[in-house]
C-alpha cells in the first residue's frame, strides 16, 4: 500500500494543539526547548501568547504545567518520552499523579523509530512508567487520525493523560470521521485463529500481517489497542475465548507495557497463551528507523512469522 | 505594624508551635525542627500577609501558598488549624491511619492546603507555573512558596528560578527557611548552598535578608515583595532550626523524630510559659 499517505503523529499532535487551541481559550502549550521537534512551534506559530518555553528543563516544566492546571488552563507540556516520562518520572508520579490534576503530556519520539539518534533518545520504557502511576490514563494512537482524536479526547477528559507520538511518518489508515474513545480497543479485522492486539506503528504492521496470514489460511483478529491504561479488558478477553491464542505488538519493551497488560488481565480472568513481541529487554541503537524496526522484529513479517509458529503451520 | 497587632501574631506563632508539637507527639512522627523555624513567617502569611478565606478554602481568587518543604507540615496544618479551616483539636490525629491530616501536604484531603507537595525541590515549581497562570489570565492574586535552606540543593530549585525571572513573575514571592540545619547535620558541611542571597540575585530575584523570627523585618519584606514590580521576590530569612523549644533549638536530630512523653511535656511547659508571657 505505498499510495498511502504517511504522517508522523507528531505531527498530528502539533496540528491537534492549533485545532484546538482555536476554540478553547484555556488550552496552553509548554514545552522544553523542543518545540520544532515535537512540533508544538506548529500551535506557536498560532497562538504564541499560549505556548510557554521552559528552556531545557523537563523537571521544572512538568511541575509548572501542574501549578497552571490549578487555575483552570489545561497544560499540554511536550517532550520527548525520554525526558517526559523519563527523567521527569518523580515529578510526573508525585506532582501530576498523586494530586490527580488535569495536566496532559505530550510525548513524541518514543520507541526506536526515533532512529539514527541511538539509544540514549529511543525510549521504550514509557508505558511502564507512566501506567504504574495510579489514575494515570496512557495512549498511543497508531495514525494521524487517532492521534488528533486522542488529543482531543484527552483535553476533554478531565485527569492526568499521557499521550506517546511517534517521530517516523506512518500510513493513515483511520479515515476522517473515525470516533476515538479513551478505554476501548477497536477490531479492525475480525478472526477466529490468533488475535493480534497492537498499538501505535505495530497497529498497521499487524493490519498487513493480517492480511498475509489470510492467504496462509490462517484467519487473524487484529485489535487497535491505542489506550494502554485503562485497558479495554473485555475486548481483551472476547478476543482471547475466540481466538484462543494472542499476541501482542508494541514498539515499547516487552517490560511493563501493552504485552504485560494484555498478560495481567488474561492470567487472571482467562489464562490464554501469549506471545509478546515488543524490544526484548535491550537497548536500541542508532539507524534509519525501518531498519530498526526490521531488526528488531517491529514489523509485519516477524508478526506473521510469530503467529504461524503460534498456529503450528 | 502596631505593637499590639505584633503580639497579636508572636501570640498566634506561639500557638502554631503549641500545634507542631501536639501534632508530631501525637504522631510519634513527623519534623518538628523546621516546623518551629518557620512559625512566625507561617503565622505572618496566614494571619496578615495572604488574601484567603478559611469558610472558602478553594475560593478562585485567593492568593496561594505552596509548601516546598513539604515535610514541615506540622507548621502548615497548625498554622491552618489556627486560622479556621479545620478544628485545632484535629492536630494529634497526624500521620494516623485513619486521618486526613496525611504525613505531607495533601490537598485532595486537607481545606487550605493549595498543592500536594513532599517531594523537595517540586513546590517551588510548582508556585512558579501558579503565578505564570495568574499572569496570564489577568489574576492579581500572589503566590508565596517556602523552601528549605537544604532543599535549595535540588537542581531543580534553579530551574524554577531561571523560569520565574525569565517570565518576570512579580506576584511570586519564594521564603527560604535558612536555620542552617539539615538531616545530615549542617548545611555548610552536607553540601553548601551558599551564598543564598547572591545566587538569588544572580538567578534574577529581588532579594530581601531577615531576621526570620522577627515580624517588623517580615512585614518590612513582604511589603517591599508587593512593591518590586518586573522580577520575582525572595525572602532569605536567618532562622533557629527548632525554635522555642530549648532542646530542639539548633539540633539537627529534631529535623524528624517525634518528641517522648517527657519530652512533650517539657515542650508544652516551656510554649505554654511563653504564651502566659506574652498574653500577660
Amino acid at each position: 500500500m505505498a499510495d498511502m499517505i504517511k504522517i508522523a503523529t507528531r505531527d498530528s499532535y502539533g496540528n491537534a494543539l492549533k485545532e484546538l487551541g482555536a476554540e478553547f481559550d484555556n488550552l496552553v502549550v509548554l514545552d522544553a526547548d523542543l518545540a520544532g521537534a515535537t512540533k508544538t512551534g506548529t500551535f506557536k506559530k498560532a497562538f504564541p501568547d499560549r505556548h510557554f518555553d521552559c528552556g531545557i528543563a523537563e523537571a521544572n516544566m512538568i511541575c509548572m504545567a501542574t501549578g497552571m492546571s490549578t487555575a483552570g488552563l489545561v497544560p499540554f507540556a511536550s517532550s520527548f518520552a525520554m525526558f517526559a516520562a523519563g527523567r521527569a518520572f518523580e515529578q510526573v508520579r508525585n506532582s501530576i499523579g498523586y494530586p490527580h490534576l488535569n495536566v496532559k503530556i505530550g510525548a513524541t519520539h518514543g520507541g526506536i523509530s526515533v532512529g539514527e539518534d541511538g539509544a540514549s533518545h529511543q525510549c521504550c520504557e514509557d508505558f511502564s512508567l507512566m501506567r504504574a502511576i495510579p489514575g494515570m490514563t496512557v495512549i498511543c494512537p497508531a495514525d494521524d487520525v487517532e492521534a488528533k482524536a486522542a488529543v482531543r479526547a484527552a483535553y476533554e477528559m478531565n485527569g492526568p493523560v499521557y499521550l506517546r507520538f511517534g517521530r517516523l511518518a506512518v500510513p493513515v489508515f483511520h479515515k476522517e470521521g473515525f470516533k476515538f474513545e479513551i478505554g476501548k480497543g477497536e477490531i479492525l479485522r475480525d478472526g477466529t485463529d490468533v488475535a493480534i492486539i497492537a498499538n501505535g506503528l505495530l497497529t498497521y504492521e499487524a493490519i498487513e500481517a493480517g492480511e498475509k496470514l489470510a492467504e496462509m489460511g490462517i484467519n487473524a483478529m487484529i485489535i487497535n489497542m491505542a489506550t494502554i491504561k485503562p485497558l479495554d479488558e473485555e475486548l481483551v478477553i472476547a478476543a482471547a475465548k475466540k481466538c484462543g491464542k494472542v499476541i501482542t505488538c508494541e514498539e515499547h519493551s516487552i517490560i511493563g507495557g501493552l504485552g504485560e497488560a494484555v498478560c495481567g488481565v488474561l492470567s487472571e480472568k482467562c489464562p490464554t497463551a501469549v506471545k509478546r513481541i515488543g524490544v526484548n529487554d535491550e537497548f536500541g541503537h542508532s539507524g534509519p528507523a525501518k531498519d530498526l524496526l526490521k531488526q528488531f522484529g517491529l514489523c509485519c513479517d516477524h508478526i506473521v512469522e510469530v503467529a504461524k509458529e503460534f498456529c503450528g503451520k | 505594624m502596631t505593637s499590639s497587632e505584633k503580639k497579636q501574631l508572636q501570640i498566634t506563632a506561639c500557638k502554631v508551635r503549641m500545634g507542631v508539637i501536639e501534632s508530631t507527639y501525637g504522631a510519634k512522627a513527623g519534623h518538628p525542627g523546621g516546623s518551629l523555624s518557620a512559625a512566625e513567617v507561617y503565622t505572618y502569611l496566614y494571619f496578615k500577609e495572604m488574601n484567603i478565606d478559611p469558610k472558602n478554602p478553594k475560593w478562585e481568587d485567593r492568593d496561594r501558598f505552596v509548601l516546598s518543604k513539604g515535610h514541615t507540615t506540622p507548621g502548615l496544618y497548625s498554622v491552618l488549624a489556627n486560622r479556621g479551616f479545620f478544628p485545632v483539636e484535629d492536630l494529634p490525629t497526624f500521620r494516623h491511619i485513619d486521618s486526613y491530616l496525611q504525613g505531607h501536604p495533601n490537598m485532595n484531603m486537607v481545606p487550605g492546603v493549595d498543592m500536594s507537595t513532599g517531594s523537595l525541590g517540586q513546590g517551588v515549581s510548582v508556585a512558579t507555573g501558579m503565578a505564570l497562570a495568574a499572569k496570564h489570565t489577568g489574576k492579581t492574586n500572589r503566590v508565596y512558596s517556602l523552601l528549605g535552606d537544604g532543599e535549595i540543593q535540588e537542581g531543580q530549585v534553579w530551574e524554577a528560578c531561571m523560569a520565574a525571572a525569565h517570565y518576570k513573575l512579580d506576584n511570586l514571592c519564594i521564603i527560604i527557611d535558612n536555620n542552617g540545619l539539615q538531616i545530615d547535620g549542617n548545611i555548610a558541611d552536607v553540601m553548601s548552598p551558599y551564598p543564598i542571597v547572591d545566587k538569588l540575585v544572580a538567578f534574577g530575584f529581588e532579594v530581601a535578608a531577615v531576621d526570620g523570627h522577627n515580624f517588623d523585618e517580615l512585614e518590612d519584606a513582604f511589603n517591599k515583595a508587593r512593591e518590586t514590580k518586573g522580577k520575582p521576590f525572595a525572602i532569605v530569612m536567618n532562622t533557629i532550626k527548632g525554635k522555642d523549644v530549648s532542646f530542639m533549638e539548633n539540633d539537627a536530630g529534631w529535623h524528624g523524630k517525634a518528641p517522648n512523653d517527657a519530652e512533650y511535656a517539657q515542650a508544652m511547659s516551656e510554649l505554654k510559659a511563653k504564651l502566659a508571657e506574652l498574653e500577660a
